[in-house]
């Protein structure tokens, strides 16, 4: 191990920056970037995005906090994100949105003790013809009933 | 030996790797030689996984598989044998224009595609000039399909006649209405499509550059679309040069971050510029001033898909499906508590209860159906009594209701519409982007005054109609404007489940 990180890292970020900086409208790839490449965006990052941008710490903390997708803090190892979307409902997702959030003891945006998994609440995975959907890592999984979202917990360490 | 397993996201979703794994290993065991081809979905969902063997030309279905099934559909013996896909009644009963190639080629062979129809659109439109091919458009008669139902043609032509020196084709591609896959289905299934329908409109109207905005949601769409454009450019089908017309079209695939608003056409620019997904005052039209300022076309992913084939058929084959003002074919995404979920596409014209009774065998559970939301979360929910009402634009606008991207979302006896009406104040509160008031404040409003009625507060009843015209006559734009549509139809046509709970308080 390196005692050097703070600076290696900050070359890493100016350099994820840089390659997005030739697009029109370079935020959302640079910060959907910093988020594959961390699981969040680093406090570290913004002032080199700014700079890079001309933009105000305003704006920048404006757009990740507006989107659901973007969080400033690390997630649990897995995410696992749980329709909550009317066709869903229509063939029991409520019943299993609230059965597993009740057995891991943890509201929507949750993370368990263990750190193993964080769940939140999507509107719409596009498989609205095989309900309840859910979706691990973004791995997709149709159908959910409560044995196989057992299953999924399990391997998942929950 | 050919096989299709699909890698459609419904069919992975239902264990479709797992499946294809299985008949490979089979395959090699048995020391044959089997050509796996990963397909789209042909939309029969409650089938997947769909594996087809073709044989002497005609492709048998089996399904729904498992890997169990792998040894007995390689040796012909399999109990979910289905017969020649084409052959199924869900097959037959279909116009698949849009959809003509989807399930059936390999999604990212652009032989496969060009053997199948695709690019001879693109070819034509290139000898025509902008004007015509604007022209063609309009003559079909598409409007968009991705909720609001204006006439294409005419936006292409207000981008057409506007001078700048640099236009934009964005393709919205945010599809969050619940009940709604036939973006991510055609992008997964049929990626080419998509890319073509782009470059015409790039040619018509004289924009050079393309924007795909895809929802994060949807990986695999992602990953697709991000090869198939890149195949297309190796190919030249994309690039300085399109097809050695001498005319550039480009473009690229962006990812959206989450947001619903972000659906509406001027959020949807302002995140693509990189900013909050804020709705825009109208105007400036985005055809006049979209993109980074720039005169835009806005455009649903099913619009632009449509394009290929209204020039390759002729724009009046087109517009001669379909029923008064709806020309073409509609692409219904049939889903929720359905005995046979999944896309279907037909002539504009068809009565709604043919498609859920019919088409869709009524619910999953067995129960009677109780409603229909068409047209996802801002849309009505539609009683049985009103299964009469043919889809149309203007049919179901006279119904009280909307088609909006075609979803429909079917509900047993079971469903509660009190809870379901709480849940479309309480998705725009979340979803709002906090422009205008009566979204913001209203929906919030509105699960309190819900929950009072839930709890027996008659008096709140009123209130809830008054918040809903506030809303749909104050809003920016029809997230806040449109959620009374779901609202109110659950109260006009379910007032048992808004009455229910009163007799239970008092
Ligand atoms: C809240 C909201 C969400 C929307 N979501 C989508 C969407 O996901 N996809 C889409 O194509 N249009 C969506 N629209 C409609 C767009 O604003 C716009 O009308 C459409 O992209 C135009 O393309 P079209 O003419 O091809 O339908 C939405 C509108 C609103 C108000
Ligand atoms: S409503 Fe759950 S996947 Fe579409």
């Amino acid at each position: 191990m390196t005692l050097s990180a703070p600076a290696t890292e900050t070359d890493d970020m100016r350099a994820i920056i840089a390659q997005h900086l030739h697009l029109e409208g370079p935020l959302l790839p640079i910060l959907h970037a910093f988020q594959d490449a961390f699981g969040h965006i680093p406090a570290a990052a913004s002032p080199l995005i700014t700079e890079a941008l001309n933009i105000s710490r305003a704006e920048l903390h404006g757009v990740i906090s507006f989107y659901h997708d973007f969080r400033e803090n690390p997630a649990g190892r897995h995410v696992l994100k749980i329709c909550r979307a009317e066709a869903c409902q229509a063939v029991g997702g409520n019943a299993l949105a609230e059965s597993t959030l009740r057995k891991l003891g943890l509201d929507w945006h949750g993370t368990t003790a263990n750190g193993a998994v964080t769940v939140e609440p999507v509107y719409c995975l596009g498989l609205c013809a095989c309900g309840p959907a859910v979706m691990v890592d973004g791995r997709v999984l149709g159908r959910v009933d409560t044995a196989r979202m057992d299953a999924v917990l399990a391997e998942a360490g929950a | 030996m050919k096989i299709f397993v699909p890698a459609d996201s419904a069919a992975l979703a239902l264990g479709a790797d797992d499946v294809a794994a299985a008949i490979t290993q089979q395959a090699r065991a048995r020391g044959l030689t089997v050509e796996l081809v990963r397909n789209g979905t042909r939309g029969m969902i409650w089938l997947e996984p769909l594996v087809e063997v073709e044989i002497d030309g005609v492709r048998h279905g089996f399904g729904p598989a498992t890997p169990g099934d792998a040894d007995a559909i390689l040796d012909g013996s399999s109990p979910k044998a289905l017969g020649p896909v084409d052959e199924l009644d869900w097959m037959r009963n279909q116009t698949r224009l849009t959809f003509a190639r989807c399930g059936i080629i390999d999604p990212l062979s652009l032989g496969d595609y060009q053997a199948h129809g695709g690019l001879a659109g693109l070819r034509r439109a290139i000898a025509m000039t902008g004007a015509d091919i604007v022209d063609e458009v309009t003559k079909s008669g598409l409007r968009g399909r991705g909720g609001a139902g204006f006439p294409t043609g005419i936006k292409w032509n207000t981008v057409l006649g506007a001078q700048a020196a640099q236009k934009y084709i964005v393709c919205n591609a945010d599809e969050g209405d619940s009940g709604t896959f036939a973006d991510r289905m055609i992008m997964e299934g049929d990626p080419f499509t998509l890319i073509e329908g782009m470059a015409i409109a790039g040619l018509g109207v004289g924009a050079t550059r393309g924007y795909v905005y895809l929802r994060s949601e949807y990986p695999d769409a992602i990953s697709v679309m991000t090869r198939a454009v890149e195949i297309a450019r190796a190919a030249g089908v994309l690039g300085p040069d399109v097809l050695g017309s001498g005319r550039a079209f480009d473009m690229e695939i962006r990812k959206g971050a989450g947001a619903y608003v972000c659906g509406e056409e001027t959020s949807l620019l302002n995140s693509l510029e990189g900013k909050r997904g804020v709705v825009r005052a109208k105007p400036p039209l985005p055809a006049l001033e979209g993109f980074l300022g720039q005169p835009t076309v806005v455009n649903n992913v099913i619009s632009l898909a449509t394009v290929p084939v209204i020039f390759e058929k002729g724009a009046q084959f087109y517009a001669d499906f379909g029923q008064g003002r709806s020309r073409g074919t509609v692409t219904l995404q049939i889903a929720g508590n359905v005995a046979r979920g999944g896309l279907f596409e037909t002539a504009f014209g068809m009565p709604l209860g043919t498609v859920v009774n019919d088409i869709a065998g009524g619910t999953a559970s067995g129960r009677p159906v109780k409603a229909v939301q068409v047209g996802g979360p801002l849309g009505a929910y539609m009683p049985v009594s009103k299964f009469d009402t043919a889809l149309g634009y203007e049919e179901f606008d006279a119904a009280g209701g909307l088609i909006g991207h075609a979803g429909l979302v079917v509900f047993d006896d079971s469903a509660d519409m009190l809870r379901m009406a709480r849940f479309a104040m309480e998705f725009c509160a979340v979803e709002s982007c906090g422009k205008c008031t009566p979204c913001r404040i209203g929906a919030v409003r509105g699960v309190e005054t819900i929950d009072r009625i839930a709890a027996g507060d008659g008096a709140a009843i009123p209130l809830l109609t008054d918040l809903c015209e506030t809303m749909k006559d104050g809003s920016l734009c029809a997230l806040g404007g449109f959620t009374p549509f779901p609202v109110m139809s659950a109260l006009t046509h379910f007032p048992d489940d808004f009455a229910r709970m009163k007799e239970a308080a008092e």
